[in-house]
Parts: structure tokens; sequence; C-alpha cells
């Protein structure tokens, strides 16, 4: 990735920062003659734990989902479609609901051992050099027990609002966190994608085979592992505190290649930056589409995914038969 | 001459039993067996792949505990499969390898890339995409080379151009290099030395002219030469 594409890239993420502080802005705006400390309050407890959620969430999605498409060796790995995501979602709602523990710390340690469990079992079904069918598949199997289980879950929890928190956590939320909330989800998150970075080079060798990766001084067994617990520990906290949102780590590590000749590893940073710009851009969709009510933000990227999603697929199968 | 290869106990569980092995400085030494006889292990080990017990010391240097930057100064490694897990650009896939921009460069036009050092890996023919994991290997310039079926996919000109190249840069530069081959006629051509494996281990060792007449080929391999050709042996 260039210089230019980087800075680029860093400039559109602060214009996204800032829109997303300020979208709408007419509320605050009238409110700021009447009684600035309001506007002000408004804007940093409630405006900035969400634009920085959104940011940290979908660096995080992108970071782990280009981490995971380069150690599978396949494009259509990522955090949602490994069933990484629905594990951790899994998990939260379990430490919350039926075990009780809410606090912040409680539910992202649940998360995190929720998406272990399932990249766990992924690894344990299609194994580390998965076809991509057999990873789709069981990713497939794994996120739908883990999203039916996490329904059982809120439907037999002892709470009788739990199962109208279903939304939030299976198609994700940024709406309403406090700071302390935003930052429980961004030290694991920023920690994970920062140590993510110091494994570009590894990554990029492995794309040339595990033998020649081995034979040029890398310890692939320990990669997998690295990567395989970092992405559970970013993702997962990220979902304890926002529910689990799909297609950014699908999506954004795709674009990222593209700016970096088709390098897998060193598509991390560039797959950070866009997926922070995507869940932003989303979240701001999410405002703006006059709707009259506030849509899951999962939705949103349900939406915009799923159809890049299958035209990926589609693209793959047409190169296979040509 | 002086041992640029030193490795002894070498052992991967199950696949390769304890072997000791030397290389000359300027030498290639071709392994060939039959299928499953424990050529690849072999590589593997020198390469410490797998896990393997004993010791390598190439030019009196430790390259299981070198770090990547020396480690392919000191050793590189081409496997049998052509299979390619991403589909990268010809000249990135070089790149990769570990050596700098000019002997990247100076190695794609030794394999005469060029026209595709752009192009996607996956879209070359098996040939070309041989030459290009061929040229990664040598774009180092290591002190060992460690090939498995090197020739394999390499129309006949490119075979002979690539062995007669090793061998006029192992002269030049005093390296070595480990070949795993089925081709007996080249490895008879082109190694100074054979070793003959058979169920993990080194059944014999010695110069082609001594492997040919011994009583290996037939009782390994079940072939004889005849009317100047390898056939069945009866």
């Amino acid at each position: 990735m260039s210089r230019a594409l980087a800075a680029g890239l860093a400039l559109l993420l602060s214009l996204a920062f800032i829109a997303s502080l300020t979208t709408p802005w007419s509320p605050i705006a009238a409110l700021f003659p009447q009684d600035p400390e309001l506007a002000w309050a408004l804007l940093v407890e409630l405006r900035l734990p969400r634009a920085a959620l959104a940011l940290v969430y979908g660096a995080t999605l992108g970071a782990s989902g280009a981490a995971i498409q380069a150690l599978f060796a396949n494009p259509l790995a990522s955090p949602d479609l490994t069933g990484t995501t629905s594990g951790a979602a899994l998990g939260a709602v379990v430490t919350a609901y039926l075990l009780g523990f809410t606090a912040p710390i409680a539910l992202s340690l649940g998360a995190v051992a929720g998406a272990l469990g399932a990249l766990a079992l992924l690894l344990a079904l299609a194994g580390p050099r998965a076809e991509t069918a057999t990873l789709l598949l069981s990713g497939l199997a794994i996120s739908a027990l883990a999203g039916a289980l996490t329904t059982l879950a809120l439907a037999l929890a002892p709470s009788p609002f739990a199962f109208y928190d279903a939304y939030d956590w299976l198609m994700g939320s940024l709406v309403d966190r406090s700071l302390a909330q935003t930052a429980f989800a961004a030290v694991p998150a920023l920690l994970t994608i920062a140590w993510l970075l110091r494994l570009t080079g590894p990554l990029d060798s492995l794309a040339l085979g595990e033998e020649v990766a081995q034979s040029l001084g890398h310890d692939v067994l320990r990669l997998r592992l690295q990567i395989v617990c970092l992405t559970a520990l970013g993702v997962g906290a990220c979902v304890a505190i926002a529910g689990a949102i799909g297609f950014i780590g699908l999506v954004a590590p795709i674009f990222a290649r593209r700016l970096t000749r088709g390098h897998p590893g060193r598509a991390l940073l560039p797959a950070a930056a866009i997926g922070a710009l995507l869940l932003t851009a989303a979240d701001l969709a999410v405002r703006t589409v006059p709707l009259g009510r506030t849509l899951p933000i999962g939705v949103v990227t349900a939406l915009l995914g799923a159809p890049f999603f299958l035209w990926l697929v589609a693209h793959m199968r047409f190169r296979l038969r040509s | 001459m002086t041992a640029l290869l030193q490795a002894e106990g070498l052992a991967l569980p199950g696949r390769l039993s304890e072997t000791g092995l030397t290389l000359a400085a300027g030498e290639i030494v071709c392994l060939i067996g039959p299928n499953g006889s424990g050529k690849t292990s072999l590589l593997h080990a020198v390469t410490g792949i797998g896990g393997p017990s004993g010791s390598v010391r190439i030019d009196g240097d430790d390259p299981w505990r070198a770090g990547p930057a020396r480690r392919v100064r000191l050793l590189t490694y081409l496997p049998a499969t052509r299979e390619l897990r991403w589909p990268l650009l010809a000249r990135d896939l070089v790149r990769l390898g570990g050596a700098g921009p000019e002997e990247v460069e100076a190695s794609i036009a030794r394999l005469d890339l060029g026209a595709v050092a752009e192009r996607r890996v996956d879209r070359l023919s098996t040939g070309e995409r041989s030459r290009v994991l061929i040229a990664r290997a040598l774009a180092p310039r290591p002190r060992l080379l460690l090939l498995d079926e090197p020739t394999a996919n390499l129309d006949p000109l490119w075979q002979i151009r690539l062995m007669e190249m090793l061998k006029a840069d192992l002269a030049k530069e005093g390296g070595a290099a480990l070949v795993a081959i089925h081709d007996l006629d080249a490895a008879g051509r082109y190694a100074d030395r054979l070793l003959v494996m058979q169920s993990g281990r080194i059944a014999a060792d010695g110069a082609p002219a001594e492997i040919f007449a011994g009583p290996w080929i037939r009782d390994i391999f079940g072939i004889e030469r005849r009317e100047g050709v390898w056939q069945p042996a009866t």
C-alpha cells in the first residue's frame, strides 16, 4: 500500500468519524445556544462512544477477517462465516442471562470463550487447510447452532425482558453504549489489531504454502494458534458490547487486497481501515434512513454484504468453470 | 573438498530413520528412490520441517535456529507440489522468498519469466508456475538448495537448462544442492553423487556409475537398463 493510499484512508476515516459524531447535526446545533453543557454531554457521552465503537468494531472485523482469510487461504472465510461472532454472542448471552454475570468484564470473558469454542470447533470439523465447501458448511452449521442456542438462552432466561434483547445480540447494536463499555471493547480489540499487524510477514509467507513458510523460519502451528486466539479476543470483546455484526469481516479484506497486490498479510492494515469505514457508513445509514425507527445495524451490513457474497461465490464458480 | 552440509542423527518419527549426511561445496547430490521411500522426508528433515531430531550445520551455522533473513542465505526449499494457496502475482511470489530486489529481478530474468512476472500465478501454465516457484527458491542464492522434483512439469529444454544452470551456479559460487528426482537419466547425468532411498533410510551412497553398476536399482526399483532404456527387471 502506497503512502498516498494510506493517507487517503486515514483522511476518509477522520471524515467518517466526524460525520458519525455530528449526524444528525440539527438537534445538537439547536441545543448548543440554550444549554451548551447538555449539548456537549450529548456529544461526548452518546455520540462519541457510538462513533468510536463503530470504528473499533469495524476495524477488528476487517483485520480479523483478513487474518482468518490468510490463515485458511480462502477469501470466503470471515469471523461471521466461521461462526466466531455467533459463538461470541452465545458466550455473552449465556454469561449474562443464564449465569447472571452482567459486568462488562464477565460479558467479554464469556464472549471470548464462545468465540474460541466456535473457532476450535471449526478447526476440528474443517481442518486448518479447509476446502471452501467444508469451511462454509462447517461455519454455517456452527453459526446456525450458536444462533439457535442464543435465541433459546434468551427465551429461557429468567429476566422477562431478555427476549427483547435478541435483536441486539443477533443483529448487533451500537446504540446507547457508554464510554466505559466502549473502552471494554476497544482495549482488547486494539491490542488484537496491533498484535495481528505484527503477523503480516508470516501471513504473507503462508501464501507460499505451509512447508515453504516453515522453511523460511516461520512456526506455522504457533501462527495458527495466535490468529485463532487473537481473533477470538478481538471479536469476542466487541460482540460482548455490541452484539454480532456480519459481513464486514468478509468484505473489507477483499477490498483491502486490491490495495496490496493481493498480499493476504499486508492487507491487514487496509482491511482494518476499510472495516472501520464500512461499519461507520452502515451506522450512518441506520441513523439517516427515514423509516421512522432505528434499524438493527446488522440488517444494514447483511443487506449490503449478502449480495456481495453472492456475487463473490458466482465469480469464483465462473472462474472454476472457465 | 570442505563439507558444506553436515547432518547428524537426522530422524522424523515414522518417516525417516536416523540418518547422517554430508555434502561438499560445489556438489549436486540426487536423492533417488521409489514413491514413499523417504526422499521428501529427508529434504523436510534437513529443512527443519515436521520437527526432526538430530542436528544440521551449514558452513558450521545452525539453519533451524537462524531467523528468516539469515535462513534464506543458508538454505531454501522447493516442495514437490505446484499447487498454490494464494493467487499472487508471479513477481510478488518470488519476492516473498526473502531475496533482495536485484536478486529477485535476476532470478526472474534467468528463468525467462519477464513476460509473465505481472500475471497471477494461478493463471499461468503449470510449467510457467513451476519456473516461478523455482525462481523463488533460487533467488536468495542460498548455500544449500533443497529441491523436490525441480524438473517436474518442465519441458525437455527447460529440464536441461535448469540442471545446467544449477551445475554452473554451484561450480561458480561453491554452494551445494540436494535434489529429489525420479528421472534416473537426469540424476546420472548431473549428480556428483546419488543417494538411493529405501524405507526411510539411505540404502546406498555413491557416484552415479557406481550406483548404476551395483544391485540397488534392480533390487529397490525393480527395473534394469536393457537396450539403452529402463525396463521392468526380468
